[in-house]
C-alpha cells in the first residue's frame, strides 16, 4: 500500500449554476511534491480551499493519514498540519515579520505575549530552510520574495507537515523562483509533503514527482513527471497542442507615440531618485519591453507615467503633447490604456460587477451615459460583447461580482477592457501574471495583433521568457536607471541577467 | 444561468430577514430588562411599548391625529439616515451628520425667528448650513487627509455651541422660560405648508416633510443606482485606487459626497423644526437625531428605501417608551429599553452573516469552469 498523508476521494463541489469541482480524487504522498495542474478556474484553488476547510464539498472524502477526517474550517486543517501559501499573501501589513508568523499561535505566558521563543524559533528555522527574513520588518516594506517568504515560515512555525503552494511563484523574481524551487526540495527531502498548484510547466518539470491535472472542473490524470514532456502536460490542460513561441512578423515601426525624456520620481522610502532620467521612446508598431528585477524602479515609472504618482522632473510626451502635467482621466481619454500592475488594488473595483468593472474608465461617455444616467442596456451589451470576445469566464454572466470570478479571469478582463478603449499606446505591466499558458498564448497574440494594428506597445515585465518573446526592443531598468537596450533578437538570457543584475551597463563599461 | 438562487439566498430577502432579526431580539432583550426591574409589570410595559399610540385605536380621529405626529417626528431621522446612507456608500462615515443636523437647526430657527424669512428661504438657509459643515469635513479629508470622523465629531460640537449661542440670543428665545419662540406667532409664514392634515386628524404638525423625505429617499436610490455620479461614488467607496486609476477626481468627490450629506442633514432639521411641533432648548450634548441616524441607516440594510421603514420603526418604538407606566418603572427604563433596541439595531451586517452562513460564499470562488458549457448548452435550446 502506498503511504498517502492526505487523500482527497470524489470531491464534489458546486456553486450557483456550476460545478467547480466535479468528482476529483487526488493523493499526496509522503514527502512528495505534487503538483496540481490546470487552467484559471479549473477548479484548483476551489479544491485546495476544500481541503483547508473553507468551502464544504457537497460530496466526497478527505482522508489523513488513512483516516477519514472532517475539514469544516481552516483551524480543523491547521490542527491536521496543513498549511497554506495563498496566490496574495495573508499577511497583516503593519505588523512586523514576527508579528506575522505567530499570529494564530501566538506564543503568551499569563496573557502577556512571550516573543522571545517564538523569534529565536524563528530564526532557527530561517537559517536552517535558507529563509531569509528580518524578523522585525513590517511587512508593507519587504519585497514580494520576502513576504513569501514569511508565508512560507508561517506554516513551518506551526510545524505543519502538509504544505499548499498557491501559485507561489506568479509574484516572483527569476532568482526568487529559483531560490524558492530550492526550498521546496530542500522540505520535501525533510519529510514534508508539498502540494504546489501551478499552471508554470517549467516548474513542474523542475521541481514536481507527480502531477494531476484539473481541467474545466474535472479530473484528468495524475502523471510521474520523470515519464511525462512539457507538451504532454499542457496538452492534458488545455485539451489542445499549444504553442510556446510567439509567432510574429518583423516589427514595422512608424511615427513616434510616446517620448520620455529625464524623468525622475522621487522615492517614497528613501532620499534618493526612485527613477532617475529615464528617457526613451515607443512608435508605433513596436513593442518596447522594459525588464528588470522587480523592485528596481518599474513601478514607480509607470506611475509617473500613467499619472498614479508624482513625477518630480522630466518630460512625456503623448501622440505629440505634452502630457506630464495631464490628470489621468485626460491621458485615458488621449491615447493610453494601462494594464495595472496590480489587479486588485488598481484594475479593479471587486465589488462591482463585471459590466460595471468593463466601463470602468468610460461611464461618462455618450456611449454610457445619457444626461448623467447610466445606460444599463449599453453596459450589459458591451461587457457581454468583451468577455466572449475575450473568453473571461464568469459566474453570472456580467452581473458576476468581480471579487468571486478567478485571479486569471479578472486578468483577462482588465486586459480586454484596456485593449478594446481608443488608445494609441498600451502600457502593460505583467499582463500575463498569473495566468495559465493557454491564456498566456492569448494575450501575447492579442498584444502583437495590436502591434500589427499600429498602435504601439509599452511592456513592462519580469518574467524573462516573456520580455524575450514578445518585444521588439527589450530596455533593462536597473535602480531606476535605463541601464542598456537590447534587441532581443541578438542577445541572449545570460545577457540579459547581467544588465538586470547591474553587473553590465551600455557603453561598455562593466560596472565595478 | 444563475437565476435559480431560492428566495432565502437573495441578498435583499437576507437584509430584510436580518433586519427583522435585529428588532425582535432588540425587543426581547428590552423586555428582559424590564423583567429584571419589575418582573410583575414586565410584560405590560412591553406591550404598552409596542401597543403605543394604536391604544387610541377606539377613536380614529385621536389615532390619526397621533399617527400624524408620529410621521413628522420620523421624518428627519430618516433624512439624517439617509445622508449617513449616502457618505457611507462613498466609503464615508459621516458621524458629522449630527452636527450638520445642528446648524440646520440654527439657520431655520434664526432664519425664521430673527430674521422674519418665509419658509421656503429658511429651508434654503438649512441646507446650506448643514452643506457648509459637510464641506468643512470634506476639505479637511481631501485635502489635509484629516479623518472625517474625528472632523465630524470636532464639527458636532461647534455646531451645538453655536447654536446655544446664536438660538440662545434675545432674538430666538425667550430668555425667561428658556425655549425658542413660537414659529407661528412670530412668522407664521416660516411654518412648511401643511400636508393632508385632515387626513391626519386635523393635525396641524403634519406637512411637506412627509412626501419631501420619500422623495428624498427616491432621488438618492435613482443618484446611487442609476447614474454616473453614483457609479463614481460607490466606486471611490468600494475602491479608491482604482478609482483613481480610473480617472476619477477624488478629492472633488469626496468633498461633494460630504456636502450633499450635510445639506440633505442641514434639510432633516428643517423639515422638523420649521413644523412648529417643538422649541429648541439650550442642550449640552449634540442633538441625538444624527446618530440615531446611523443605527436607522444600518436596520434599514444601507438601502434607500428600506431606510424609511427602519427610520419609522426606531421613532415607533422610541415614543412608544412614553406609555410605559411610570408608576412601575423609573422613566428613564424607557430611555434604556429604547436605547438597547436602538443599539442592537446597527448588528444588522452582523446578523446578515448569520443568516448568510450555510452558502459560505467566500473570496475568490473559482467556480467558472461549467459556464461555458451552460452557455452552450442555452445556444443549443
Amino acid at each position: 500500500m502506498e503511504d498517502y498523508v492526505i487523500e482527497m476521494l470524489h470531491i464534489t463541489k458546486e456553486f450557483p449554476g456550476i460545478i467547480a469541482n466535479d468528482d476529483i480524487t487526488l493523493q499526496l504522498k509522503r514527502g512528495e511534491i505534487h503538483a496540481l495542474l490546470g487552467e484559471n478556474g479549473a477548479g484548483k484553488s476551489t479544491l485546495m480551499s476544500v481541503l483547508f476547510g473553507l468551502y464544504t464539498p457537497e460530496k466526497g472524502v478527505i482522508k489523513k493519514d488513512g483516516k477519514e477526517v472532517k475539514i469544516s474550517n481552516p483551524n480543523d486543517a491547521t490542527d491536521l498540519g496543513i498549511g497554506m501559501v495563498h496566490q496574495h499573501f495573508m499577511l497583516v501589513d503593519i505588523f512586523s515579520v514576527l508579528d506575522n508568523i505567530i499570529l494564530g499561535s501566538e506564543p503568551s505566558k499569563f496573557g502577556f505575549l512571550t516573543k522571545e521563543e517564538a523569534r529565536a524559533k524563528v530564526i532557527r528555522l530561517s537559517e536552517k530552510y535558507n529563509l531569509k527574513v528580518d524578523p522585525d520588518a513590517m511587512v508593507e516594506d519587504i519585497t514580494v520574495g520576502m513576504q513569501q517568504r514569511v508565508e512560507i515560515l508561517k506554516m513551518l512555525y506551526r510545524d505543519n507537515e502538509v504544505l499548499i503552494f498557491d501559485e507561489p511563484t506568479a509574484v516572483l523574481t527569476p532568482q526568487e523562483i529559483d531560490e524558492l524551487m530550492k526550498i521546496m526540495k530542500e522540505l520535501a527531502a525533510e519529510g514534508k509533503s508539498i502540494l504546489f498548484i501551478t499552471h508554470k510547466l517549467n516548474e513542474i518539470m523542475e521541481v514536481a514527482d507527480r502531477c494531476s491535472i484539473l481541467r474545466k472542473g474535472k479530473y484528468i490524470g495524475t502523471v510521474d513527471v520523470a515519464n511525462t514532456t512539457k507538451e504532454e502536460l499542457s496538452s492534458m490542460m488545455v485539451g489542445r497542442n499549444v504553442k510556446f513561441a510567439v509567432d510574429k512578423a518583423p516589427a514595422n515601426p512608424g511615427k513616434e507615440v510616446l517620448k520620455v525624456e529625464n524623468v525622475c520620481v522621487k522615492s517614497k522610502i528613501h532620499s534618493n531618485d526612485s527613477v532617475h532620467n529615464v528617457s526613451f521612446n515607443v512608435r508605433a508598431g513596436e513593442i518596447v519591453c522594459i525588464a528588470g528585477i522587480d523592485g528596481n524602479g518599474q513601478t514607480e515609472f509607470v506611475g509617473a507615467l500613467t499619472g498614479l504618482d508624482d513625477i518630480s522632473s522630466g518630460k512625456i510626451t503623448l501622440c505629440g503633447e505634452d502630457v506630464t502635467k495631464k490628470s489621468i482621466r485626460y491621458k485615458n481619454t488621449h491615447g493610453m490604456s494601462h494594464v495595472p500592475e496590480d489587479r486588485h488594488k488598481h484594475g479593479l473595483v471587486l465589488d462591482y460587477t463585471l459590466e460595471e468593472n468593463m466601463i470602468l474608465q468610460r461611464y461618462f461617455q455618450p456611449a454610457f451615459q445619457k444626461g448623467g444616467l447610466i445606460k444599463k442596456k449599453e453596459m450589459r451589451q458591451y461587457s457581454d460583447r468583451l468577455a466572449s470576445a475575450f473568453d473571461v469566464r464568469s459566474g453570472q454572466g456580467a452581473r458576476t461580482i468581480v471579487r468571486s470570478m478567478s485571479g486569471g479571469n479578472q486578468q483577462k478582463a482588465i486586459v480586454a477592457r484596456e485593449m478594446d478603449r481608443d488608445h494609441e499606446l498600451l502600457v502593460a505591466v505583467q499582463p500575463t501574471r498569473g495566468l495559465d499558458v493557454g491564456a498566456i498564448e492569448y494575450i501575447h497574440e492579442e498584444i502583437v495583433k495590436e502591434r500589427d494594428n499600429g498602435k504601439a506597445i509599452l511592456l513592462v515585465s519580469l518574467e524573462l521568457d516573456e520580455v524575450m518573446n514578445l518585444s521588439d526592443r527589450i530596455l533593462v531598468m536597473y535602480e531606476g536607471e535605463i541601464v542598456g537596450e537590447v534587441d532581443p533578437k541578438q542577445t541572449t538570457l545570460q545577457e540579459l541577467g547581467l544588465y538586470m543584475s547591474g553587473a553590465k551597463r551600455d557603453n561598455g563599461k562593466e560596472a565595478n | 444561468m444563475g437565476e435559480k438562487i431560492s428566495f432565502f439566498r437573495r441578498p435583499a430577502v437576507q437584509t430584510i430577514i436580518a433586519s427583522i432579526l435585529c428588532a425582535v431580539l432588540g425587543i426581547f432583550i428590552g423586555y428582559i430588562i424590564l423583567l429584571t426591574m419589575n418582573a410583575e409589570h414586565a410584560t405590560e410595559g412591553m406591550q404598552a411599548i409596542i401597543t403605543n399610540f394604536f391604544k387610541f385605536s377606539g377613536n380614529s380621529t385621536v389615532l390619526m391625529k397621533y399617527m400624524g405626529s408620529f410621521l413628522v417626528k420620523s421624518m428627519p431621522l430618516i433624512l439624517c439616515a439617509e445622508a449617513i446612507l449616502f457618505a457611507y456608500k462613498a466609503g464615508l462615515f459621516n458621524i458629522g451628520a449630527a452636527g450638520q443636523y445642528t446648524v440646520g437647526i440654527i439657520a431655520s430657527l434664526y432664519c425664521s425667528l430673527a430674521l422674519g424669512w418665509n419658509w421656503f428661504l429658511c429651508v434654503v438657509a438649512a441646507i446650506a448650513a448643514g452643506a457648509l459643515w459637510g464641506f468643512m469635513a470634506g476639505l479637511l479629508k481631501a485635502y489635509f487627509n484629516v479623518n472625517e470622523v474625528i472632523a465630524g465629531i470636532m464639527l458636532n460640537w461647534i455646531g451645538l455651541y453655536l447654536c446655544n449661542i446664536i438660538i440662545g440670543g434675545e432674538k430666538c428665545m425667550n430668555q425667561t422660560k428658556s425655549e425658542t419662540f413660537d414659529i407661528v406667532s412670530v412668522n407664521p409664514s416660516a411654518i412648511l405648508p401643511g400636508f393632508i392634515q385632515d387626513f391626519f386628524g386635523g393635525n396641524k404638525y403634519t406637512t411637506i416633510a412627509i412626501p419631501a423625505t420619500i422623495i428624498i429617499a427616491i432621488a438618492i436610490l435613482v443618484v446611487l443606482n442609476k447614474t454616473t455620479f453614483g457609479y463614481e461614488l460607490k466606486a471611490t467607496g468600494h475602491n479608491k485606487e482604482a478609482a483613481k486609476y480610473a480617472g476619477m477626481n477624488a478629492k472633488r468627490n469626496i468633498i461633494l459626497t460630504l456636502v450633499i450629506s450635510g445639506a440633505i442633514s442641514g434639510f432633516a432639521a428643517s423639515q422638523f423644526y420649521l413644523t412648529g411641533m417643538e422649541h429648541y432648548t439650550i442642550s449640552a450634548s449634540v442633538p441625538g437625531m444624527g446618530f440615531s441616524g446611523i443605527a436607522v441607516a444600518f436596520l434599514g440594510g444601507l438601502h434607500p428605501i428600506g431606510t424609511i421603514f427602519a427610520g419609522l420603526f426606531v421613532e415607533y418604538i422610541t415614543l412608544g417608551g412614553q406609555y410605559l407606566n411610570t408608576n412601575y418603572y423609573n422613566p428613564q427604563v424607557a430611555d434604556l429599553v429604547i436605547a438597547i433596541i436602538i443599539y442592537l439595531c446597527g448588528f444588522v451586517l452582523f446578523f446578515k452573516t448569520l443568516v448568510n452562513r450555510p452558502a459560505k460564499v467566500k473570496v475568490n470562488a473559482n467556480a467558472e469552469p461549467a459556464t461555458k458549457s451552460a452557455k452552450a448548452e442555452e445556444k443549443e435550446v
